[in-house]
This record gives C-alpha cells, sequence and structure tokens, in this order.
C-alpha cells in the first residue's frame, strides 16, 4: 500500500497500515497523506466496535464493522479525507470485503484497491482478478499488485505486508522491498559498482 | 470531536464562524442519469450501475433504483453515501409508517413530497444532499412520476429524467412517449435514451438495470449491457474529404 509522507520527505518506511479488531481487519489507503485520519477514524471504530461485542456476546460481523466506519466517515465528510477497506470474516456470511471510498458511500466488493498507487493497478486486476481463487493464489497475486504499484508510485516502497482473515483466524506475512520482483528498467540490486570488476573485464567504466 | 449522527448538528452560532462549521460540500463519487416514465401499466426506471470517481470509472456495480414501501420506486444520480442516507431516512419512514398498522401505507405522492421538504430544507442549511432524485409509482390505479433535486426544485410529469438525460433523454421523450405505451414500447424507449446516454455521457457504463412497479409491485432487472455501433465509413477515414485535417 502506499507509504505515509510529509511532503516529499519520507516519515517512515515502515507504517503498519493495517488496523485490527477481533477477527475483522482494516486496512488503511492514504488517499492524501492524511494518515492520521485513518488512525483515529480507526480508533473510534474500535471503540464503539468493542462496545457493541460485549452486549452482542460474540464476536461482530464485517457488515456491522464496516458500517461503523460508514457511519463516521460519512458525517465528518467534512474533515475527514480518507478511504478505507474493512474485511474479514465472521460465521454467518464467511469472508467479506467493503470499501469505504471519499464521502462514506458504503460498497460490497468481491475485490477491491485503494491508495494513491492503487492508480496504476485498475488495469491490472480488471485483466488478472477471477473468481473462486485459492489462498496462495490470491496471496501471490496481492503481492504482485503492490509490487507493481510501488514501481510507479513514489509514495509507496519500503515494505509490503499482507493479512489473510478466514476461519481459522487472523495471519500477517511480510515482505521486505528488496525481495519482490523486478519490473519495466528496474536492475538486479549489487552492493557495488566495483562488484562487476572481474578477470574478462577489468574496467567496469565504459565511455 | 467526531459526529456520529448528523453531518451537520445544529450550532447557535447566527453571526461568527466555527471551526466545525458546515458549508456546501462536493460530491466524490457519483451516479449519472435517471431516466423514469408512465407506461400503460405503471412506471418503468432505467439507471446504470456506474459509480464514477471524478473523471475514472471507478465502480460498476451500483444499484441506483430501489424499492420504497409497496407502492413506490427511487432512482438517484449524484454523490452515492448521501442516496445511501437517503434510503436510511426512508426506511425509517416506511417502518414507522407500518407500525401504525392502520392499513394505510405511504404513496408515490407522499414520499415525493417528504424527500422535497428534506432536500430544500437541507440546501436552506448550506449542506445539501448531493443528489437527483426520481420518485414514482402507482397506488390504488393512480401513477405518479416526480423529481426532486439537490436544491429542491421538484415538479412532476409523465416522463422524467436526471443530470444528462434532461439534455439528451427528454427531447426523445418528449418526441415518442405517448399515453398506454405497452411495457415492451417503454423498455425499447428507455434503452434508446440510454443508447444515446451511453454514447455521449462521459461518466455513462455500459451495464444498466430497468425497474418496474406495477400494482402488483416491484421489480428491478438482472443487470444487462447493450450493443453498440461504431462501424461508420466516416468513422474509419475521417479525414477522406478534408486531406490535411485531424
Amino acid at each position: 500500500m502506499s507509504e505515509p509522507c510529509c511532503y516529499i520527505f519520507t516519515a517512515s518506511f515502515c507504517y503498519d497500515l493495517f488496523c485490527t479488531f477481533g477477527a475483522t481487519e482494516f486496512s488503511y489507503q492514504f488517499l492524501l497523506t492524511m494518515a492520521a485520519d485513518s488512525q483515529v477514524l480507526s480508533d473510534y471504530v474500535r471503540y464503539y466496535l468493542h462496545q457493541h461485542t460485549i452486549q452482542l456476546g460474540q464476536p461482530a460481523t464485517v457488515k456491522v464493522a464496516a458500517n461503523l466506519v460508514r457511519m463516521v466517515s460519512y458525517n465528518n465528510k467534512n474533515m475527514l479525507q480518507t478511504g478505507l477497506i474493512v474485511g474479514g470474516w465472521d460465521k454467518y456470511e464467511g469472508g467479506k470485503i467493503y470499501g469505504i471510498p471519499l464521502g462514506g458511500t458504503l460498497l460490497e466488493q468481491p475485490f477491491t484497491i485503494g491508495g494513491s498507487g492503487s492508480s496504476y493497478l485498475y488495469g491490472f486486476f480488471d485483466q488478472v482478478w477471477k473468481e473462486g481463487m485459492t489462498q496462495d493464489e490470491a496471496e501471490k497475486l496481492v503481492v504482485k499488485a503492490v509490487s507493481l504499484a510501488i514501481a510507479r508510485d513514489g509514495a509507496s516502497g519500503g515494505v509490503v505486508r499482507t493479512v489473510t482473515i478466514n476461519k481459522d483466524g487472523v495471519s500477517r506475512k511480510f515482505y521486505p522491498g528488496n525481495t519482490l520482483p523486478l519490473w519495466h528498467e528496474e536492475l538486479e540490486a549489487k552492493d557495488s559498482l566495483l562488484d562487476s570488476l572481474s578477470a574478462t573485464s577489468p574496467e567496469p567504466m565504459v565511455s | 470531536m467526531m459526529n456520529l449522527a448528523d453531518s451537520a448538528p445544529a450550532t447557535n452560532n447566527m453571526l461568527g464562524s466555527e471551526a466545525d462549521s458546515q458549508r456546501t460540500l462536493y460530491p466524490y463519487v457519483t451516479g449519472t442519469s435517471v431516466i423514469g416514465i408512465k407506461y400503460k401499466d405503471g412506471l418503468l426506471f432505467a439507471a446504470d450501475m456506474g459509480g464514477s470517481y471524478g473523471s475514472t470509472l471507478r465502480y460498476k456495480s451500483v444499484e441506483r433504483l430501489k424499492s420504497v414501501g409497496k407502492h413506490s420506486v427511487i432512482g438517484a444520480s449524484g454523490e452515492i453515501s448521501d442516496f445511501q442516507e437517503i434510503m436510511r431516512y426512508l426506511d425509517e419512514l416506511i417502518l414507522f409508517d407500518n407500525m401504525w398498522d392502520d392499513g394505510n401505507s405511504l404513496g408515490p405522492k407522499e414520499v415525493h413530497n417528504y424527500l422535497t421538504r428534506v432536500m430544500y430544507n437541507r440546501r436552506n442549511k448550506f449542506n445539501p444532499l448531493w443528489n437527483s432524485l426520481v420518485l414514482g409509482g402507482i397506488k390504488n390505479g393512480k401513477k405518479y412520476l416526480g423529481t426532486v433535486s439537490m436544491i429542491g426544485v421538484h415538479y412532476e410529469d409523465d416522463h422524467v429524467a436526471t443530470g444528462f438525460g434532461n439534455h439528451l433523454a427528454r427531447p426523445i421523450l418528449r418526441d415518442e412517449w405517448h399515453e398506454n405505451l405497452t411495457y415492451e414500447e417503454g423498455v425499447k424507449l428507455l434503452e434508446k435514451c440510454m443508447r444515446v446516454l451511453l454514447y455521449r455521457d462521459r461518466s455513462a457504463v455500459n451495464k444498466l438495470q430497468i425497474a418496474k412497479i406495477t400494482e402488483e409491485g416491484f421489480t428491478v432487472s438482472e443487470p444487462y449491457s447493450l450493443k453498440t455501433s461504431w462501424d461508420f465509413n466516416a468513422f474509419k477515414n475521417p479525414t477522406l474529404d478534408a486531406e490535411g485535417s485531424w
């Protein structure tokens, strides 16, 4: 996903963009460097969801979590600039994804993308996404997608984090930036120019 | 402080401005035209399933035609989050109406009037619901079709449209609509209008639904796409008669 930055200075390379509550997970997207908005919103929602869970006596559904996010997003639309995705699993509907873009629209979707780097992924997903992927296929797909976004979006980079949520719970994975595939005009990383020195070509510079 | 219930709660500041002061907003995720017509057995509505995000055709499965109670249909263009809020208001309105359990039920004329008041009062507070709505239905044999805009302009007619539909669909309807259209004629007429909108409206998306309301009740079609035709010699060779132009 995109990383937060203060104008052109990169404030943090390794923001954890996911906020969890119970079996439900939020992911943040920073649409206009308003990282704080996403965090504050998720704090409020975590507070309400916690109370709701106590009253309900069992884990809340994904739909409830999504509607809470929508409520805060919609009623504060003049102050907030944050788009979010709510994804999770509950025993009634299974796995579900809800997109809540700027303005506070709530839309249930089979897949969704967001954040600054997502602009570069619309065509990619139009082409490769299909119903009924396995967990492995899906995980590979999202990592590939984020790495493509990193390749073109100045506000994205650093590390890739994935979260997988199903009936067995929540599991997180971590992919450092240097382990991601390379794309057009990107080169294999080296320690130094001097590493290209070898018996066959003692002079690595060309004129 | 976070608001929970209202996007513009009442404040007492008559003169000064407050940090949280609400002004007219701007839409983010928007739907384009809705068209409604009366026909022999009731009313027909058409709207595509697009949710645009500026110039990006972001969402392509947004349902913009919904039933209201037993007798009415609402179609919305404009900000989708505001339409979802309007649906919450209407669901509450219908619920309370049902709770009276008095054998009476709100008809399209009443719902249209309610919406008009909501939209106009929000406009007066400089915090509009950024939608143009089509509201129609049939109750006790009487057909009703009306429209309300985000500033509270409202009227009823035999055929109405929102957004681009006002400019592209209504002229077609003025020429070709008549009393007692059959269902097939009505659908064809709506499709003619939707096809023009598809060619000419940049926010139009080729996936639409047609909704019908009669005394029997409400139905909405499965999403489908319209065929388009681009195979013209003038398109293949646009500068044939004007060498050097582009």
